[in-house]
């Protein structure tokens, strides 16, 4: 342990290397990392509220495509869906634009998947009575699910999809396989011209804790907020 | 006002109303009692179309309806001319307590935000709650939830008020001001038909009670009649029950 200190803070060249690299990695953390993740999530939410609501409204035909969709999601791993997206798709003439794009789209409907499931499960928590007295009141289905079922649901998922998000800033990692450079592409770069794993997966790892911590925070404060609007 | 003809329902295979037909005019209280699983719950649902019925005709204002073939056009309709109080409130939990009596005014009948809230604030009044129109359901006592969600059915001017057993979510000590709220109602000739357990207050607020059991009207009269000269021996022994 003496030893591990002593070459972090004894070793110059270390130091500078460290130092070098960390707006190296920072900056595309910055600038792909947090992109990616925040259209990924917020194209998740819109799929996953759709999707909540066409299961728990039990529309036909509509909820086997989503039934089948989430299976699919769920039951295959992240890394194969975007190298199926990345390198597959284009053998049936789908072809991408950049990377990035693809991992949007690939990141955005596996989230989606998890987060219906979520989301559908707060919208059952939700009292049927809710809903009787909506329209005992005149509204329709839609109003009811719209201004009463939905927010409700949503504030009960709240923590839950806090989770899927701050996973989300992990997974991104993963598109370094299918050639986005965003964090881990460029510490990988890295170590392989100044051959530091250690430091430098450390240091990858700290700023995707930073992020995380970041995040864990806001939904702290979030929550608090939200509480406050239901008299909590 | 209000005819109900015939009105059958089953679950499954197992008829809970069996044949059920009564009528309804203009300033009636009526009283449904019956013991518990006796279909009166049922029966209001159906009333309000919150359960769907397998026979009956109901006749609102000239207007008559086949309850079991109804569409959604017909429903609004009926729906714009009752009220329907719960047994456990069924306030919107993301609502403050003036949102709670507006939402149906603004949203389902579009009135003016403005209009709506002076209506909001007249109701939470009526009902002794207006320094509570900014709390949220979970901030209030079942006993002022309940009588939010009696000037929530207020505030879009039904001509009958359905309550579903309005007291019996309540603790002892909090069905005295809900009790008290729907007296005030009975005092202004609102027209209401009332599933309750609460014998006293039914016998001196009703002009007419019901007394149902199996699915079935057993006996219907006046108060006195039923709760001092009933005349069917299953009436009686039901109301000694209560006695006891």
């Amino acid at each position: 342990m003496i030893n591990c200190f002593k070459m972090f803070s004894m070793d110059s060249r270390l130091l500078e290397i460290f130092l070098n690299s960390f707006t190296r990695i920072l900056i595309p953390g910055l600038l792909v990392t947090i992109p990616l993740t925040i259209v990924a999530f917020f194209l998740a939410m819109i799929i996953a509220v759709v999707v909540a609501i066409i299961r728990f409204a039990n529309i036909k035909i509509l909820k086997d495509i989503c039934r089948f969709y989430v299976w699919i999601i769920r039951g295959t791993p992240l890394l194969v869906q975007l190298f199926f997206a990345y390198y597959g798709l284009p053998k049936l003439g789908i072809t991408w634009t950049s990377p990035f794009i693809c991992a949007v789209l690939v990141f955005a409907f596996n989230e989606g998947a998890y987060a219906s499931e979520t989301i559908r499960g707060s919208l059952n928590s939700v009292s049927e009575g809710q809903i009787e007295a909506g329209y005992c009141v005149g509204m329709s289905y839609l109003q009811i699910m719209w201004r009463i079922v939905l927010p409700q649901a949503l504030r009960a998922a709240f923590p839950s999809l806090m989770n899927g998000l701050i996973g989300m800033v992990k997974d991104t990692s993963l598109a370094s396989n299918i050639t986005v450079t965003e964090m881990f592409f460029v510490t990988r770069t890295i170590v392989t011209t100044t051959y530091e794993p250690l430091l430098l997966y450390l240091e990858v790892a700290l700023i995707y804790l930073l992020f995380s911590s970041i995040l864990s925070k806001v939904q702290t404060v979030i929550e608090k907020k939200l509480n406050a609007q239901v008299g909590k | 006002m209000l005819e109900i003809k015939n009105l059958k329902k089953k679950y499954d295979n197992d008829y809970v109303l069996k044949d059920i037909s009564f009528k309804v005019e203009k300033g009636d209280i009526i009283s449904i009692i019956g013991p518990s699983g006796c279909g009166k719950t049922t029966l209001l649902r159906c009333l309000n179309f919150l359960n769907d019925s397998d026979q009956g005709q109901l006749i609102f204002d000239e207007e008559t309806y086949d309850m079991a073939n109804i569409n959604k056009k017909e429903i609004n309709e009926i729906r714009k001319k009752t009220g329907f109080v719960f047994q456990n409130y069924n306030l919107f939990l993301n609502k403050t307590a003036l949102q709670n009596v507006t939402e149906g005014l603004i949203i389902a009948r579009k009135m003016a935000k403005e209009e709506a809230i002076k209506i909001g604030e007249e109701m939470l009044n009526k009902v002794g709650l207006l320094d509570r129109k900014d709390y949220y359901p979970s901030q209030l006592s079942g006993g002022q939830q309940q009588r939010i969600a009696i000037a929530r059915a207020l505030a879009l001017n039904p001509e009958i008020i359905y309550f579903d057993e309005p007291t019996s979510a309540l603790d002892p000590e909090l069905i005295g001001e809900v009790l008290e709220v729907i007296r005030q109602l009975a005092l202004e000739k609102r027209t209401m038909i009332i599933v309750s357990h609460e014998m006293h207050f039914v016998k001196n607020i009703s002009t007419k009670v019901i007394f149902m059991e199996d699915g079935l009207i057993v006996e219907e009269g006046g108060p006195e009649d039923i709760f001092d000269n009933p005349k069917e021996k299953r009436t009686k022994e039901f109301l000694e029950s209560y006695r006891r």
